[in-house]
């Protein structure tokens, strides 16, 4: 039985600029995987490289056994992983429903206003304003939506980028208790956070990664106490 | 007192034309940031494809126009539409990711190939060639205005087609994609967009109206040069930048706008109509230092 997700030795470069050198992780069907590090570290290179906005200059990246990493975004997408971007990138001039809508683009099936529903279920703000522009809701409202958005394909692997930049700690503390939740619904999730210690307490496994190499990994709670990994990014000193 | 009114009529039917032109050079700007400089020839490919179809058909088929002018339309459009994906397929996605002065520079190349070809391979192209008399004849008459029927037509074809075409853009799933394509091409891949499909309907669409366009003008002006789609094009073009590049409903209010000024100011302004241009590029000039962003264009933004 292949991992859901492999990613193998790989390199992204922006031109002359390698941005990830050596990275290589794997996340299990099912488990909250989340990669920590500093800014700069190739966390989100990793991931645009995942869903096929880059390419990679080396490595592989394989999904469910099969390689992914010659695909265009628009099919990675079919395939079954999800990328809420870092940012959020929403549609600003379209309105909540119509975010929503492009999130199930792909799909053909008719359940798509039962989903609809159920992210306004989870996140009732949305429900109550799904007419208004998403470019005027608040930072924690927009991450709803993003996370909301990205569900709407119903993928497999759910990716986020950042989703608790900018958030008050109550915000965060709903968007992390949200992820836990759609764990429980059976969706696998790739984290990717600068909030190293809310990041690592929910996750089954993380991966450190610093100037583009993974260089430590373990289960979530024993990189949580692992001494370097305290050092380097919950800001602790001696 | 009424011959303003007539010049505003004609500049109301005027801007129906310009109309269904500038929709195709804001519609393609809002996807892909690219002024296709060679739309204007795309709407004049069309009309000289209604009238191939036209010189093709059976001689008793020519003497009906209810046959004939349909079957003009769907020559013109097919020629516009083969063209118009050919010349994205083949000129601008290769340079899709290029800096943005390599496809401006492609689209003047492919606007001259355009002209050249129907100069050299057109029977007679050299000359004006009288259009078939298959529109509808005779005037709508209301108080002093005299307009044609045909350019009624015009008229209601143009504010038809733009409502449609917002409509869809506005509520089909497609029409999101394209939206979505248009704010932030990335997400929207992320989405499941297929780019390149949603860039080639684009053009499809930006095509369909020119060739409706490319048959209208030689209704209502009864003949068509290889010049046409040239000095059309230049109105089109300034009609959308008026609008707010990008902006559907910018693109046909800019585009009656345009239509007015340049009928009213052939009656008035010293000079007459051989200062049609030197008008336009003056409204041109003014919105680019006063408002470049247009009637109703966002102010441009750096993507991040």
């Amino acid at each position: 039985m292949s991992p859901l997700l492999e990613v193998r030795n790989l390199s992204v470069a922006y031109g002359a600029i390698e941005a990830v050198r050596d990275i290589s992780f794997t996340v299990e069907a099912g488990q909250i995987v989340s990669l920590i590090g500093s800014n700069g570290a190739g966390k989100t290179t990793t991931l645009r490289t995942i869903s096929g906005l880059l390419r990679p200059a080396a490595g592989e990246i394989l999904f469910q056994g099969k390689p992914i990493h010659n695909q265009p975004a628009h099919t990675i997408l079919g395939m079954g992983i999800s990328h809420s971007p870092e940012g959020r990138r929403l549609f600003p001039r379209m309105t909540v429903e119509e975010n929503l809508q492009l999130g199930a683009y792909v799909r053909k099936d008719d359940g798509v206003q039962a989903d609809m529903q159920r992210v306004y279920d989870l996140f009732p703000v949305l429900g109550e304003r799904r007419h208004n522009k998403a470019g005027l809701f608040s930072g924690g409202e927009q991450q709803m939506l993003a996370i909301g958005r990205a569900m709407m394909s119903k993928p497999r692997l759910l990716m986020l980028d950042e989703p608790s930049m900018g958030l008050s700690p109550i915000m965060t503390q709903r968007i992390f208790d949200t992820i836990k939740e759609l764990q429980s619904l059976g969706t696998t999730i790739l984290l990717v956070e600068q909030n190293a210690l809310a990041a690592l307490a929910l996750s089954d496994h993380g991966y450190v990664i610093d100037l583009g190499k993974t260089t430590l990994d373990g289960p979530g709670h024993s990189l949580l106490a692992d001494q370097r990994v305290r050092d380097a990014y919950l800001g602790e000193s001696h | 007192m009424s011959v303003l009114l007539q010049q505003l009529a004609n500049g109301v039917v005027q801007g129906a034309l310009i109309a269904l032109i500038a929709l195709g050079y804001t519609m393609v700007y809002g996807i892909i940031q690219l002024i296709n400089f060679a739309h204007g020839e795309v709407f004049m490919v069309a009309s000289y494809g209604g009238l191939a179809t036209f010189t093709l058909l059976p001689e008793d088929l020519q003497k009906s126009p209810a046959v004939a002018l349909p079957l003009m339309f769907v020559g013109g459009i097919v020629v516009a539409v083969v063209v118009a994906v050919i010349m994205e397929r083949f000129a601008y996605r290769p340079l899709r990711n290029a800096p943005r002065l390599a496809p401006l520079i492609t689209a003047l190349g492919v606007s001259v190939f355009l002209q050249e070809a129907v100069r050299v391979f057109y029977p007679n192209a050299k000359s004006n060639l009288p259009y078939p008399k298959v529109f509808p004849e005779g005037n709508l008459t209301l108080g002093p205005v005299n307009v044609s029927w045909t350019g009624v037509l015009l008229v209601g074809l143009s504010i038809g087609l733009a409502v449609i075409l917002q409509t869809y853009i506005n509520k089909s799933r497609m029409g999101r994609a394209m939206r979505a394509t248009a704010q932030d091409p990335d997400t929207a891949k992320l989405m499941g967009v297929n780019p390149n499909r949603v860039i080639v309907l684009t053009f499809v669409f930006g095509a369909v109206l020119a060739g409706v366009a490319g048959i209208m003008y030689g209704g209502y002006l009864n003949n068509i040069n290889i010049d046409m789609g040239f000095q059309t094009g230049i109105f089109a073009f300034t009609a959308a930048v008026l609008g707010g590049v990008g902006s559907i409903r910018g693109a046909v209010i800019g585009a009656f706008i345009i239509g007015l000024i340049k009928t009213v100011a052939g009656q008035y302004m010293p000079g007459g109509t051989q200062y049609d241009y030197v008008w336009i590029f003056v409204v041109l000039i003014l919105v680019l230092v006063f408002r470049p962003q247009g009637l109703f264009g966002e102010p441009e933004r750096v993507r991040a």
